[in-house]
Formats: C-alpha cells, sequence, structure tokens
C-alpha cells in the first residue's frame, strides 16, 4: 500500500509539471517557419525616416515600435532573428530639444483632436515640452539606422551626425542621425556595415524627391548637376548621383555576404500629402463668379493677347494663364514661378498697371485639373488674411502660394526622377540576387480602390483610410504593418523561406487626443 | 503527459470532469472518480447533488461530505499564419462541495448541499492577439440547495429542493483590435458584479428494480443571472471627445443552463459497482452575452454566443479492494456546446475524453478520505469566432487551440 501512495504521489507530480498542451506541431518549433537560403541573424535596417517609424510629423516610441523593420524583426525571430535594438526617442510626444531648448522646425507629432462636443475632428500638434534631447549620446550600435530626413548621398557624408554641424546654416547634420552617430565623423552607411549585417533592408531615395514634391516644387530639379554638395534642401537628387551612391551602399553592406531587400520609390500621388485638397475646392455662387470673371476680363481679354503680340508669351501662354471662374466649385488662383513674369512689363506701357496690380497678374493662373494642392492648403485656400477685409481671400483674390501647387510640369520632374532611381534600385536587386519589394505598385492600389484586410479596406484616404498617419506623408502602424508584410512576402520569394505575416488588423491608425 | 497517458493504459486510476461551456463538473470526489457519475448509485450524501431522491435510502443516520478540487486548466493557442502563440495563465481554480443529509424517519431524509457547478476562470498574457475578446474571466456561482427525500416505496422514492444561486463576475478584454492612449496602452474593459442572487429548483427519481440495480433521474432547472448593477470601468482609454467611454454601470444576463441527467448502477459480487449516466445539457439557452451600459453613449456589447444542446456519456467502477480501501475509475465523453465559427477564447471547449480515478480509505467507521484524480484531453482544433465585428464587418478570430485540465481533489466523507 505504500507502494501505492509512492505511485499515486509520483503521478501526481509528473501530471502536474507536464500539464501544459503541446501542439503536434508548434509554430515556436524551430523549423517550423524556414528562413531558405537567408541568415536572419543580425537584421540592419538602412534608410529614412520610413525605416525609423516616422509618424504624424514625428519621430517618438511608439511610432519606432511599430517601424516596418521591427515589426519584421519580430517575425525573422520564427527563423533565427537575434535582438533588434533601436534609437528609441525618450518619449511619445516626439520633439526635439537641444541642450534643453527646442530645437526649431523638430515640432511634437500630430493627434486627431477635436471641438468639445466632438465635431470637426483636425490634426493638430501635441502639445507639451518633449524630453528628447539631441545632445544626449546613444550608445549603439543599433539595428534600426533609419535617419528621418536622409536622402541617398546623405547616407555616405561624414559629419552627419555630427552635432555641431546642426548650428551650421543649413545645418551639416542630421538632430536624429546626432543622437546615435558612432563618433562624430561616422556615417549611416558606415556604422551599419560595421555590424556585419547577415541581412539588411534599404529604402532610400524617397527625400531626394519628397522634399521637392512636398515643397510644391520650390526646389530645383538638379538632373544633370553631378556635384550633391551643391543641392538645395528642397531640390532633385540627379538619377546619376543617387545611382552612383545607392549601388555603393549596396555594395558596402552585400560585401561580407549579407543577404538582403531593396524597396522602391513610391508615386508622390500615390500619398494623401497630395490628393487630399481637391483642386476645385472653391465655392462660389453665380453672382460672385460673374464679379470675378468681370474683375479679371481685362487680364483675359486685353493683358494676355497684348503679351502674345508683344512676343512675350506664347499663345498657349495666354490660354494656360487665363481665369474664369463658375458657379459651383471653381479652382482657386495661383501664383506659378513658372510662367514668364509679367510684373515688370505690366508696369510700362501699354497699361502702366501700379506696381501691386502688376504683382498680383505678374505670374498669375488658374488652378487646374493636372495640379496637386499639398495638405498644409488646406488650412490657407478661401482663408481671409486680412479680417477688416472680406474680399480679401486667399485663391480667389490673392493668388495661391506656389509652394503649395505641384504642377504638371513639377509632377513630371518627380516621376521622371523615382522612374530612374526604381530602375537603378530594380536593376542593382537583380544583378545582387536581392529581394525587390514594388512599394510603389502596391501603394498605387491603395490609392486606386484600395486593398482589402480582414478588418475593411486599406486605402490611401487621409485619416480614414487607416494606412497614412495625420502627417499625410507617413505611414501608421497599420501601413507599416503592410509594408512589413510587402518585404517578407518579397523575402520569402527570392530566398525560399517562408517567414509568417503579420495581420495588419491589429495594428493601429490614428491616435484620438485633446480638444482645441 | 506522455507518462500519464501510460499509467491510463495501465488501468491505474485517472479521470477528468471538466465539462464543456463553463460548466465545472466536480460536484463530489466519489462520483469524480467514477467519471461524474451518481444519478443511480446510493454512496454518500453526495447524492444531494448527484440524485436527491437516494439520500433517503443512505444506511447511516447522518452523512456529510466535503471536498476541494484543484483545477489545473491550460490553453495553447497558436496561429500558423502569422506565428502568434499564447498560453493561458489561469490561476489554479478551487471549486468546492459541502454535502450533509439526516435521515428523519425511515422514510424521509432532509439534507442541504452547497456546490459550485458553473464557473470559470481563465487568464492569457494581458493585449495578447486575441485580447478584444477576452483578457481574463471570472466566473464564479454557488449553488445552495435545501434538498428533502422522500422513500414511497423500497422500490421508489423521489427528492428534490429549491436551489438559491449566488454568483459574481469579473471580465476584461480590450475594447477592439487597435485603440490606445497615446502612450500606446490598450484600451480595455473591465466588468464587474457580485452578489448576483436566484432561485432554481432540482427533482429527482429513483427505482430499484432488483436489489443490486438501480435507475435514477435528475433535473436541475436552468437559473438566469441577472446582473442589474455592475460596474463597467474604462482605462488607457485616449482623452478626447471622439472617444465615448466613461466609467458606468452595466445590466447583463448570463444563463446557467438546465441539466437532465438519467443513469444505472449495477452492483456485482458485492464488491463491484458499475454505473453510467447520461447527461443533457441545455445550452441553447445560452444566445448571446450582451452587455448593456448605461451610458447611452457608449455602444452596447453583443457578443453571440448560440450554443447548443449537449451531451455527456459517463462510466464508472467501483471495487471494494479491502475493508480499508475502495478503488474507482471512470471515463466521460463530453460533448462541447459551442457550434463551429462560436469558438470563443474566454471557454475554448472543444469534445473532450476525460479520464478518472480516485481512492477512499476508510478511517474507522465514521470517517473517509476520498481522493480523486481527473485529466481532461481535448484534441487540438483549428477553430475560429467569427461574429466580432468592427465597423459592423465580421473579423473572425481563429487559429489552432489545444487545452487540456488536471484536477486532483480530496475529500472527507463523515457517517454517523
Amino acid at each position: 500500500m505504500k507502494t501505492f501512495f509512492r505511485y499515486s504521489f509520483a503521478l501526481l507530480v509528473v501530471g502536474l509539471v507536464s500539464c501544459d498542451p503541446e501542439f503536434d506541431s508548434p509554430v515556436t518549433d524551430s523549423g517550423y517557419f524556414s528562413h531558405g537560403t537567408a541568415d536572419f541573424s543580425k537584421y540592419v535596417a538602412v534608410g529614412n525616416s520610413l525605416t525609423a517609424g516616422y509618424a504624424n510629423g514625428a519621430l517618438y516610441i511608439t511610432g519606432q515600435e511599430n517601424s516596418y523593420p521591427n515589426i519584421m524583426a519580430q517575425q525573422f525571430a520564427f527563423v533565427g532573428g537575434g535582438e533588434f535594438r533601436q534609437p528609441l526617442m525618450n518619449d511619445n510626444m516626439g520633439g526635439l530639444l537641444i541642450n534643453g531648448a527646442m530645437l526649431p522646425g523638430f515640432p511634437n507629432r500630430y493627434v486627431l483632436s477635436a471641438k468639445p462636443d466632438g465635431s470637426s475632428p483636425s490634426p493638430k500638434r501635441l502639445e507639451g515640452t518633449p524630453t528628447t534631447d539631441v545632445a544626449n549620446h546613444l550608445s549603439g550600435p543599433f539595428n534600426n539606422m533609419g535617419v528621418p530626413g536622409a536622402k541617398s548621398y546623405h547616407l555616405g557624408v561624414e559629419g552627419y551626425g555630427n552635432i555641431a554641424g546642426l548650428a551650421t546654416n543649413p545645418p551639416a547634420a542630421n538632430p536624429y542621425f546626432v543622437r546615435f552617430a558612432s563618433s562624430d565623423n561616422a556615417t549611416v552607411i558606415g556604422d551599419a556595415v560595421a555590424q556585419s549585417p547577415s541581412f539588411f533592408t534599404l529604402w532610400i531615395g524617397n527625400n531626394d524627391i519628397l522634399s521637392y514634391a512636398t515643397s510644391g516644387g520650390s526646389g530645383v530639379d538638379q538632373t544633370g548637376n553631378l556635384d550633391p554638395r551643391s543641392y538645395g534642401g528642397n531640390d532633385i537628387t540627379d538619377p546619376n548621383v543617387f545611382a552612383s551612391v545607392y549601388s555603393s551602399q549596396v555594395d558596402a553592406l552585400t560585401a561580407n555576404g549579407a543577404k538582403g531587400a531593396l524597396i522602391n520609390i513610391p508615386e508622390v500621388t500615390s500619398i494623401p500629402y497630395f490628393t487630399t485638397v481637391p483642386v476645385n475646392a472653391i465655392p462660389l455662387d453665380a453672382n460672385t463668379a460673374a464679379g470675378l470673371n468681370a474683375q479679371f476680363g481685362a487680364y483675359n481679354s486685353q493683358i494676355l493677347p497684348v503679351m502674345v503680340q508683344m512676343g512675350v508669351i506664347t499663345p498657349a501662354e495666354a490660354a494656360f494663364r487665363k481665369i474664369n471662374f463658375a458657379a459651383g466649385q471653381n479652382f482657386p488662383i495661383t501664383r506659378d514661378k513658372e510662367l514668364t513674369d509679367l510684373t515688370n512689363i505690366l508696369q510700362g506701357p501699354p497699361f502702366n498697371l501700379p506696381a501691386q496690380t502688376a504683382t498680383l497678374l505678374g505670374q498669375l493662373r488658374q488652378v487646374n485639373g493636372d495640379d496637386l494642392i499639398v495638405l498644409p492648403a488646406s488650412t490657407v485656400i478661401g482663408s481671409m488674411p486680412d479680417p477688416t477685409n472680406p474680399l480679401v481671400v486667399v485663391g480667389v483674390s490673392i493668388p495661391l502660394g506656389d509652394e503649395y501647387v505641384l504642377s504638371k510640369a513639377e509632377q513630371d520632374r518627380v516621376t521622371a526622377a523615382s522612374t530612374a532611381y526604381n530602375a537603378t534600385i530594380q536593376a542593382l536587386a537583380g544583378a545582387k540576387g536581392l529581394a525587390f519589394v514594388d512599394v510603389r505598385s502596391q501603394l498605387a492600389r491603395l490609392a486606386d480602390g484600395g486593398i482589402p484586410f480582414d478588418g475593411g479596406m486599406l486605402t490611401s484616404q487621409f485619416v480614414t483610410g487607416g494606412v497614412f498617419s495625420l502627417d499625410g506623408v507617413h505611414p501608421t502602424p497599420r501601413g507599416y504593418a503592410f509594408t512589413a508584410n510587402l518585404i517578407i512576402k518579397a523575402i520569402n520569394r527570392t530566398y525560399d523561406a517562408t517567414i509568417p505575416t503579420v495581420n495588419v488588423g491589429n495594428y493601429g491608425t490614428i491616435n484620438f487626443n485633446g480638444t482645441y | 503527459m506522455k507518462k500519464v497517458l501510460t499509467v491510463l493504459a495501465l488501468g491505474l486510476s485517472l479521470s477528468v470532469t471538466y465539462a464543456g461551456g463553463y460548466r465545472v463538473s466536480l460536484q463530489g470526489q466519489k462520483s469524480l472518480a467514477m467519471g461524474h457519475t451518481g444519478v443511480a448509485v446510493i454512496n454518500s450524501s453526495e447524492s444531494v447533488f448527484f440524485n436527491p431522491a437516494s439520500l433517503v435510502y443512505l444506511e447511516d443516520k447522518l452523512n456529510i461530505s466535503a471536498g476541494v478540487s484543484g483545477v489545473f486548466s491550460n490553453i495553447a493557442y497558436q496561429n500558423s499564419d502569422t506565428g502568434d502563440f499564447v498560453r493561458s495563465d489561469s490561476p489554479m481554480g478551487t471549486p468546492l462541495y459541502l454535502y450533509a443529509s439526516y435521515k428523519a424517519t425511515d422514510w424521509l431524509s432532509v439534507g442541504l448541499g452547497v456546490y459550485t457547478p458553473y464557473g470559470s476562470e481563465v487568464k492569457y498574457e494581458d493585449d495578447w492577439v486575441g485580447s478584444h475578446l477576452v483578457n481574463n474571466i471570472d466566473l464564479k456561482a454557488i449553488y445552495i440547495q435545501p434538498t428533502v427525500s422522500v422513500k414511497l416505496s423500497d422500490m421508489w422514492s423521489v427528492g428534490g429542493g429549491p436551489i438559491y444561486v449566488i454568483g459574481s463576475v469579473n471580465f476584461n478584454r480590450n475594447l477592439n483590435r487597435t485603440l490606445t492612449d497615446l502612450d500606446g496602452n490598450r484600451s480595455n474593459v473591465t466588468v464587474d458584479a457580485t452578489g448576483i442572487t436566484n432561485w432554481g429548483w432540482v427533482a429527482s427519481t429513483l427505482f430499484t428494480p432488483a436489489k443490486n440495480f438501480h435507475i435514477g433521474a435528475t433535473y436541475r432547472s436552468e437559473i438566469i443571472m441577472e446582473a442589474d448593477n455592475g460596474d463597467a470601468t474604462f482605462q488607457n482609454i485616449p482623452d478626447s471627445p471622439l472617444t465615448p467611454f466613461k466609467d458606468t454601470s452595466f445590466k447583463a444576463t448570463l444563463p446557467l443552463p438546465a441539466e437532465l441527467t438519467l443513469g444505472m448502477s449495477y452492483t456485482a459480487m458485492d464488491k463491484w459497482t458499475f454505473a453510467f449516466d447520461y447527461n443533457r445539457a441545455f445550452w441553447d439557452v445560452y444566445k448571446s452575452l450582451d452587455i448593456d451600459f448605461a451610458d447611452p453613449n457608449i455602444p452596447d456589447s453583443n457578443n453571440p454566443r448560440n450554443y447548443k444542446n449537449s451531451s455527456i456519456y459517463r462510466f464508472g467502477v467501483q471495487y471494494d479492494i479491502a475493508k480499508m480501501f475502495t478503488l474507482r475509475t471512470g471515463y466521460y465523453f463530453d460533448e462541447s456546446p459551442v457550434q463551429k465559427g462560436y469558438f470563443a477564447p474566454e471557454t475554448p471547449r472543444n469534445d473532450s475524453n476525460n479520464y478518472t480515478a480516485g481512492v477512499t480509505v476508510n478511517i474507522g467507521d465514521h470517517l473517509q478520505i476520498d481522493a480523486s484524480f481527473l485529466y481532461s484531453h481535448f484534441k487540438e482544433v483549428n477553430a475560429s469566432y467569427d461574429h466580432y465585428k468592427e465597423s459592423g464587418k465580421p473579423v473572425p478570430f481563429g487559429g489552432t487551440y489545444k487545452t487540456n485540465a488536471f484536477v486532483p481533489g480530496l475529500g472527507v466523507t463523515y457517517k454517523l
């Protein structure tokens, strides 16, 4: 009987310690998912704000946690992926300080705010003093080498992470890289390569066209200029410069045999920054339209024909510059710096216009259906800068600034450059046997109808589409999860791997906070 | 686990009673050890639960049984598309029972039972992939049942009594799959209600067509637990007029279904007793778990369950090995009331095979120690809950589940 009790007790102990149910084929078993022919033990992600997890116009912790490289690293863990370190910000506000003072140009994140009764939801910058000071240096190395604001050629610039470079005009350094550069003269690509990644992703080149586009074409198309040191912040990078720096970066990252994925550059027309504000945002009744047409009658029927007669402008430009309003939705008037500037001519004979009127008409045209109006124009179009004079309305009686309109000609430059960059990216991926991720075509699908997921439809609709954050350019966590899945699928195809994707429906979209 | 199964195969003693839905069949160590049979077994005051009509045939004047079980239940979930994997972290449940019967006259016995036939305690890691359905739930119901047992003849008796139930529920889940505050903390709600009470009843009968053969039937009524002023506490809600969630009260109802048991027992060669019970649980009363928040701005939570009636088939054997020892073993097959597409992680129960065993040790003429063990084995199952909605669109939550339960139990029986 003693034996019986002994066995019973042993049985009980065995039962209780081995009681976890085991699957026939647990996903946690090594080998359940395959790494294929790639090695994910050391993953390093190189890129710009998209790689960093930037969203809502700022970089902050929860955004970084939902960066596509961090999402991918969690899935790589099923196939031998190692630790993934990110240079986390200090808070979820997102703004930057330098030595305790606000760093100009780096405010807090956007949140969706509303009136106290819940009406009129609108993106507003989060109030409060941020706590991330770029003077607090983080010790790396970091697997996420995404540096917001970086263009292709910046990745190889020595001193891009030197805090002294923030004080120059224009700044020679990037405050995000300043936080974690390995030394004052370190380069982004150098710090990435020094980690000897076994696997990498490279997504760079977006800013080489994007700042030109978001500034309404304020910069210069530098195609033909091979010296990036002479470029301004809003310029388009020469495609040969891009090809040169990009291929040297890929060479550096693959020098030790690392596998990787190259991600191409989306079309700007895919993102809500350019598609949210309608081109014909001005509602007019018939009387107002008639009155405005009378005001611009002389411009249409006398000034423009005379300018053609004088050989100052072509008939095509004259037609392009005509102003016409009608009852209903109307295109705003705008100043287009690429039109022939008539300001001085109009002040002379035969018109002898006063300087103010001549300036108004000097590069005047009406927006048309081929233009794109940028998101910040939403608070400008229809505004009345002079509260005492209700007749002064932006877009109606005073032109919308050139920086708010991306014209067809400007779009064509952006498209030409990005098409060239993408040809380089795809060709290099093919030549090096790297995974090629066609984000461009997928984002175009989001903008054109959307892509279904288990909770509905992902679209590029601003605020409600689920993919884009409140800055209109950078993804939400759900958008980054979608991106991570695209990259994982390309990796699986290229390297014969079976890395599991994530469920994008489990990733959040925009954050509500506060009232205004 | 393999070792346990080997031991089972050798016929040592193992058995399980962890039934479908949130029914917890642990209402007596002697009965549990025999596959939780007992509607036709005359053995102890456990009959207060299993069949009150049997009490009047107990030989002793006073019979008291009390016991407790330790429920170790485990749930593993995985999704082979995403690699999501989680194990539940449920605390040990400790269902109790206490029964007493007293033979007032030759034809009348009175009794009292306190037991916990319904309950569920499941805890997942907070914010796990199914956290929009449940983070944790603790459901308790204590039945208090005064009982009479009347002998109509040596062959036929009846019994029954009213049941007073005291219940409580505490349930936490995230509000949806994604809502967070500014720091990324998931928005969630806890509904908590205690002191919920209601009445029900039990009635039973026992036939004894031959000295060693009994047939019994017990019906226990359905009891609807209505929480009408519970607390709903919302946490990590964004500070915004765009989210309506504020602490409020709530109303909800949860049915404790009726159960009909039919069974028989046969005693052979004095030492062997064989028992068979059939349970029919009327789960179809559980249509939907609806939480009605008092604050009109907060949308009510409707969670279709659509359970179906289900059956349990129980078999038990008892062997009086010596004056001092009685051995028992049993098996039951427990049909899940959960229908396809309604497999929610708060009670992820598919059909189960259950193995029981136990021993009673007589210490003198008046006292017995009753030990039992139950192992519930659920087959690995691919299942989903398809009735969670986002913006009116169903968003199924599915994957592979594997669950089991180990339930050691200890009790005492006192006879005078």
